[in-house]
């Protein structure tokens, strides 16, 4: 079969695959749903893994396949494309090989669920979509897929549609995303206008002609950025997230974790002709991602949901990504994004089996010394913690120390800074790992906590093993052995050459190591060795307070923005409706009512009146005619 | 001679015209309405209009002015009919008809082609009044109509005997 | 006087259907009133069958001859309709008949 084909089949698969579990999801039953949708999921990974042996130094060429004209409209020639090149490659790797993982998790996680086969349904549209955005080849499909993602997120946030505080969430990361999209949108009509295409190759092409600092440029790619920040949840439209918790916790894991919010990062990279020759917006970007960063980070300090934490944790991540992109190193960002996928599935994943193991509980404050319960997810997660926290070797200290390297290039402010959220992060992180699995068990008692089964934990075993090994393949050019994945990525990303003395790179390595060794270990001690706990809400004080209520921005955001929307929708409604346009529909017809009562009038049942008026009528036409 | 004849009739005509709506009693009106045809079929006379002439007389004077005299035979005007009206809707009649006059015949005065020709001339000579020529054109250019107001008739008797009837209608 | 034209005609005529509807607003009995409508009716014929004679057209007067027609038919319908409303409201003062009003 030739690779074209491969590469058509590769989002087709899932696209089946929700076809078949949305259509006859019923009467296939929960288990068989669940298994249709994670073999597609695992078969576009094993196409796009034959893709990949199939050339295992990269990319010559890009490969592309025009699959049909979509709008030939007069002076808009848009057609529907896929193609791959190594940056597609890798990422269609992560997000259907995480998937299929996850789609097996699920099939556990969800199978007293009535609503599985709904579940899969919408699990393989979103790979599908998500699939189609990476592969486009312009970026109108690219859009396609960036709001199908939406929509799947959107659906799966809300899967418990029962409940109202989770519709709203749903309503609220679609709305945010929305926001994000008319940014996105903006920036393509910008694009278009100064390009005459959207076209990937073409768009790129002239645009290498262009000086940097365009003014267009500068338009384009910050609206592009964006729609980003919708997506990949960055100061000021990350609330979502948080709340996107609702939602069962697979979803949280691929969609909130290893791929829908890494799809602003990937569209940035992609476009990483653009950037390159804008660098105001570069400086925008980095500076928002490293705010993100420490924002999010002092807000997870507090939480006391281990989703919460989690998600809290992804917002800071992200912006861990955008600082790299926004201090030019794209495969570095990249790669963030690559470990990242792992080890934050993997802590997801873990917490799901902690929530499952303990029929649904998810406050820490709960939990507690279960680390003989459930050893295989102990073990796994805690993995996931050191690899988030950059520990080494586990995956998360080479790239995140890539990306601190490449910051501290550009400015040690920004380093600095960095390092900060460094610690923030292992803090937080030995904190969730020390109160859900240290010490004395707080658990209720009449919860039983088990271990979860194969399907659940195999998973956890493959994504720690991913974890402790994905570092390796992008190690930094000191240690003097090839980075993999730059070099892999250089045709599509450029390749980031870093200018740091040997010296100086394992001054920084070396104080990135010390500073999470001591996060981590100031958490041990506070929560582990004095058994600290959080306390009730209500004790609260100062800036942990300030932490705990996430610094009050869903608040702002209610006060300035939702409640006036709302305020002046049901002024509209009530006012402007009611008195304005049915008052105008009423009055007109009252209009005629009136007049026809006075009209009325004229029938006065006298017959002599109508002669006289006839008469009169019989004059008035005859004047006229003596006149006319 | 012809002109003497046209004003004799004219006059008479109005003289009766004007006492058929001023009279008190009905009957009276009648009368003087008996007066106004014979006075139209006067100048139908005049104009040759010899079929004209036979069939005012007996439609209009003969059958039409039976008919009002019947009704009044059997209307029972005893009960006291203010036959006038008041003053100002008298006034207002008498106007409206002196403006229709008036403006009617500014509107007719604009047509020209009037001045075509001479009574004298047009009494003497005229063939179109005549009864075989005016048959003729019933029976050929005209039968439809004159075939549906056959039917029309017919409905009009019917209508008046069922309306006519004791007890109410049909 | 001058010879008789049409437009003699044309002045009597006008004169007679101006008289007939003052007829028809003074007067408040009905039979009265049918009787202007009937002059009004006639002024028009003279004046059909004037112009017919004038202009050798032999329409005008076919036409005159349907017009009696249905004004016979017409009264043969009223009167019978008086008939009726009499039967019901013992009058024919026109100011009786006023049900219609609204």
């Amino acid at each position: 079969m030739n690779e074209t084909a491969i590469l058509c089949l590769i989002p087709a698969l899932p696209l089946l695959g929700f076809l078949a579990t949305g259509l006859f999801g019923k009467p296939l039953g929960r288990a068989v749903s669940g298994w249709i949708a994670t073999l597609a999921t695992a078969g576009s990974f094993a196409l796009a893994l034959a893709l990949f042996i199939g050339h295992p130094d990269g990319f010559a060429a890009i490969l592309d396949q025009r699959l049909f004209d979509w709008l030939p409209v007069a002076g808009l020639n848009l057609s529907f494309g896929l193609q791959l090149d190594p940056l597609a490659l890798i990422m269609t790797l992560v997000v259907t090989g995480v998937g299929a993982l996850i789609h097996l998790y699920s099939i556990g996680y969800m199978h007293d669920d009535e609503g599985a086969p709904r579940f899969f349904s919408y699990m393989n549209l979103f790979i599908f979509s998500m699939l189609l955005l990476v592969l486009a080849d312009n970026y109108l499909v690219m859009f396609v897929g960036w709001e199908g993602v939406g929509l799947c997120s959107y659906l799966l946030i809300g899967f418990w549609f029962t409940r109202d505080d989770y519709n709203g969430a749903a309503v609220k990361a679609f709305v945010m995303n929305r926001i994000g999209d008319l940014g996105f949108l903006l920036g393509l009509f910008a694009m278009f206008a100064t390009f005459g295409s959207l076209s990937f190759g073409t768009v790129f092409a002239k645009a290498a002609g262009m000086a940097s600092g365009t003014p267009a440029l500068t338009l384009i790619t910050l609206l592009l950025f964006v729609g980003a920040m919708g997506k990949s949840a960055q100061i000021p439209l990350y609330t979502w997230l948080p709340d996107a918790m609702a939602g069962p916790t697979p979803v949280s894991a691929l969609i909130h974790a290893a791929t829908m919010v890494t799809a602003g990062i990937y569209m940035v990279i992609r476009s990483h002709v653009l950037y390159d020759l804008a660098p105001a917006s570069l400086s925008f970007i980095a500076v928002i991602g490293l705010a993100t960063a420490v924002w999010a980070g002092l807000i997870a300090l507090t939480q006391r949901d281990i989703k919460k934490v989690l998600a809290y944790s992804t917002v800071s991540q992200l912006g861990y990504m955008f600082l790299a992109l926004g201090v030019g190193a794209y495969s570095t960002g990249y790669f963030h994004v690559f470990t990242h996928a792992f080890f934050k599935a993997l802590l997801f994943l873990g917490a799901g089996s902690v929530i499952h193991a303990l029929s649904g509980e998810q406050d820490i404050r709960k939990m507690g010394g279960l680390r003989k319960k459930l050893p295989i997810t102990y073990f796994t997660f805690l993995a996931g913690t050191l690899a988030l926290s950059g520990i080494p070797p586990f995956a998360g200290f080479f790239s995140k120390d890539s990306i601190l390297a490449a910051a501290f290039e550009r400015s040690p402010i920004l380093w600095a800074v960095g390092v900060f959220a460094a610690f923030l992060t292992a803090f937080y992180m030995g904190r969730l790992l020390v109160l859900v699995f240290h010490g004395p068990s707080r658990v209720d008692a009449k919860v039983h906590p088990h271990e979860s089964p194969w399907t659940m934990t195999l998973p956890l075993i493959l994504l720690a093993i991913g974890s402790l090994g994905a570092g390796f393949l992008g190690l930094p050019a000191v240690f003097g052995l090839p980075n993999l994945i730059a070099g892999f990525l250089a045709p599509s990303a450029g390749l980031y050459e870093g200018h740091l003395a040997a010296g100086t790179e394992w001054l920084l390595m070396g104080i990135s190591v010390i500073v999470a060794l001591s996060g981590f270990g100031f958490a041990i001690w506070k929560y582990g060795v004095k058994a600290e706990l959080p306390g009730e809400d209500s004790t609260v004080k100062g800036l942990a307070r300030w932490s705990l209520e996430k610094f009050r921005v869903d608040e702002f955001y209610d006060a300035v923005i939702v409640r006036p929307l709302f305020s002046l929708s049901s002024w509209l409604f009530g006012t402007a409706n009611d008195r304005g346009v049915d008052g105008l529909v009423r009055g007109g017809a009252g209009l005629f009512g009136r007049l026809g009562s006075l009209v009325r009038r004229l029938q006065t049942g006298n017959t002599v009146f109508y002669l006289f008026a006839m008469t009169l009528g019989v004059i008035v036409i005859a004047a006229i005619a003596a006149l006319g | 001679m012809i002109s003497f004849a046209f004003y004799l009739l004219t006059g008479l005509l109005f003289v009766a015209a004007l006492l058929v709506i001023l009279s008190r009693s009905p009957m009276a009106s009648v009368l003087w309405m008996v007066v106004a045809f014979f006075a139209i079929t006067g100048h139908y006379v005049l104009l040759n209009a010899q079929f004209l002439v036979a069939v005012n007389l007996i439609v209009y004077a003969g059958a039409i002015m039976v008919l009002f005299v019947y009704t009044i035979m059997l209307l029972d005007l005893s009960k006291g009919v203010k036959h006038k009206r008041t003053l100002f809707v008298r006034l207002a009649g008498i106007v409206s008809g002196g403006l229709l006059l008036t403006v009617l015949i500014a509107a007719m005065r604009r047509s020209s082609e009037t001045a075509v020709g001479d009574l004298a001339q047009v009494g003497q000579t005229s063939l179109v009044g005549l009864v075989k020529p005016l048959g003729i054109a019933l029976f050929k250019d005209f039968l439809v109509p004159f075939e549906l107001s056959s039917a029309l008739f017919l409905a009009a008797l019917v209508g008046a005997v069922a309306l006519g009837k004791k007890g109410g209608s049909d | 006087m001058g010879p008789i034209t049409l437009d003699h005609y044309i002045y009597l005529s006008t004169a007679l259907f101006a008289v007939g509807v003052a007829g028809v607003l003074i007067r408040r009995n009905i039979l009265v009133m049918l009787m202007g409508i009937e002059l009004m009716l006639n002024a028009v014929n003279l004046l059909l069958a004037a112009t017919s004679a004038f202009r050798q057209d032999s329409d005008g007067q076919v036409f005159v001859f349907f017009i009696m027609l249905v004004a016979a038919a017409e009264i043969a319908v009223g009167l019978a309709i008086l008939m009726m409303v009499y039967r019901n409201s013992r009058s024919i003062d026109i100011k009786h008949y006023n049900r219609l009003k609204g």
